[in-house]
């Protein structure tokens, strides 16, 4: 009876949920088309000239043409995507967006915190009306996109970033491993000690070391941090004692300050293979317009 | 008997850290920073609203000068957002600081309005550019009010949780107020639409 109740109520209440489905955030890529207005080799184009600006100035600037927000206003889904998609490098901010809703007709310029120096709202909001929505309405989105784009570069441009760096887009994921850090630390004395008795001392610090390197690289999926991690525990099974104890202290101190934070995960954007943001942050800034 | 004992203080030291971020300490930590920040940021946002206003006054007055309720009401609105003294953590002083802030919103709507029915203010440049600059704000107030919101209720929700209340209750952590919608009477209700242009509305009968 009560469970009837219960189940009931769920299915009243639950079905309200999809009726709010926002639209999905595509996968992140510098010039994404869902609406197909760009022909393939426009496309390409723009991609070759916004891949190129990355590579040289380290800022990333993307295109995303949708053909509908709805239900939400462009400015609320811009910050989602942004959110999502983090352009631009990690601290630097760098990173901007360019949307165009074909349906809605309406576009947006989301602007990374690092780029409002030089692209203020009010530049954002110029661009739109002087370069986007003009040729927008007689049709030509590969013109109004390219010239905006091509503005927008040579403001980054002549902003003193910080030079481009091998290794700037690859996402970086610590947390999970800075909260598990003290539980690793006391189960690795443990059997640190535990096998350092029954092996013995040389053949328990091989076997905690090989141990620690094992639990590392299923964790962080680096052999550089793997390694790293093995030494480590093999050199405090074989040291032990309180001093031991006080250098792994030390030691987890480093772990969770930066040697764990770098973790391979994600497609960097110069492995070649996936492309991804660098973590830039975005708090809101650009502007939007219609045609 | 040496190995024993102080094997016994290590692993004793390493249960208490354990322990310690096991049951949420550095995790309240981390969400209490986090809803400071964004607090600085909602502060900023709103100071940065409050900065750009008496331009915006400045340039709509040049043009309409027979509106003087409407800019003595978004100054003295300006005026009462921006004294007010506010702490995050009490429920009170939240409300009193949203009550201003969209009291200063509602006068700022006035004052747009005011402006459309002067064609010659819509086309200043000075004017088009406040304007965007004012709505590049108001998104970014949104911006943070969202992460703000977002924050408080991650933090929330990590004290409340065992074992996290335990350690939350230990060190004081309480329960932050949160930001609520403005006119929820007035969203809560349809809006009243009107297509009988021609004659002048009267009630339904």
């Amino acid at each position: 009876m009560a469970f009837g109740m219960i189940a009931s109520a769920l299915l009243w209440f639950c079905p309200l949920a999809p009726a709010y489905a926002e639209v999905a955030i595509p996968p992140v890529a510098l010039v994404t088309d869902l609406s197909g207005v760009l022909s393939a080799s426009q496309q390409a184009q723009l991609q070759q000239n916004l891949a190129a600006f990355a590579e040289h100035k380290g800022s990333q600037i993307a295109v995303l043409i949708l053909p509908t927000t709805e239900p939400e206003d462009i400015a609320q889904f811009g910050i989602r995507l942004a959110d999502a998609w983090k352009l631009g490098r990690k601290d630097i901010d760098d990173g901007a967006i360019l949307i165009v809703a074909t349906n809605d007709r309406h576009v947006r310029i989301e602007v990374g915190r690092g780029l409002e120096g030089v692209v203020t709202d009010l530049v954002a909001h110029r661009i739109v009306t002087e370069y986007l929505a003009p040729q927008f309405r007689t049709g030509d989105f590969y013109g109004g996109i390219d010239s905006a784009t091509d503005r927008l570069m040579k403001l980054v441009d002549g902003e003193p970033l910080p030079a481009p760096k091998a290794g700037d887009w690859q996402r970086s994921r610590g947390g999970g491993l800075q909260r598990l850090f003290p539980l690793l630390l006391v189960f690795g004395l443990i059997a640190g000690s535990l096998l350092r008795r029954v092996l013995g001392r040389p053949l328990g610090a091989l076997a905690t070391g090989g141990a620690a390197a094992l639990v590392a690289w299923l964790l962080v999926g680096t052999v550089g941090m793997a390694v790293f991690a093995g030494i480590a525990g093999g050199v405090l099974a074989l040291l032990g004692g309180l001093g031991g104890g006080v250098m792994s202290g030390l030691g987890g101190g480093g772990f969770g300050g930066g040697g764990f934070g770098g973790g391979g995960f994600g497609g960097g954007g110069d492995s070649g293979g996936g492309f991804s943001g660098g973590g830039g942050g975005f708090g809101g800034g650009g502007a939007s317009g219609s045609w | 008997m040496r190995f024993i004992k102080r094997s016994l203080v290590l692993t004793a030291l390493a249960a208490v850290t354990t322990l310690l971020t096991g049951c949420g300490y550095n995790n309240i930590q981390l969400l209490d920073e986090q809803t400071k920040s964004g607090w600085s940021e909602v502060l900023n946002q709103y100071q940065r609203r409050a900065d750009l206003i008496p331009n915006l006054v400045k340039t709509v007055q040049a043009f309409a000068t027979q509106e003087q309720a409407v800019y003595i009401g978004v100054t003295e609105a300006r005026a009462k957002a921006t004294q007010i003294k506010v702490d995050a953590n009490s429920p009170e002083s939240l409300k009193q600081f949203q009550q201003a802030q969209g009291q200063l919103s509602g006068a700022l709507s006035r004052l747009m309005a005011v402006a459309e029915n002067y064609p010659q203010l819509k086309s200043n440049q000075n004017f088009l550019d406040l304007q965007s600059q004012l709505e590049g704000t108001e998104n970014r107030i949104t911006v943070a009010r969202n992460r703000y919101i977002q924050a408080v209720q991650n933090y929330n929700v990590a004290i409340r949780q065992f074992p996290d209340n335990l350690t939350a209750k230990m060190f004081g952590y309480a329960l932050k107020p949160n930001f609520t919608v403005d006119n929820e009477a007035q969203i809560s209700k349809p809006p009243a639409v009107d297509f009988s242009t021609a004659t002048p509305a009267k009630p339904a009968g």
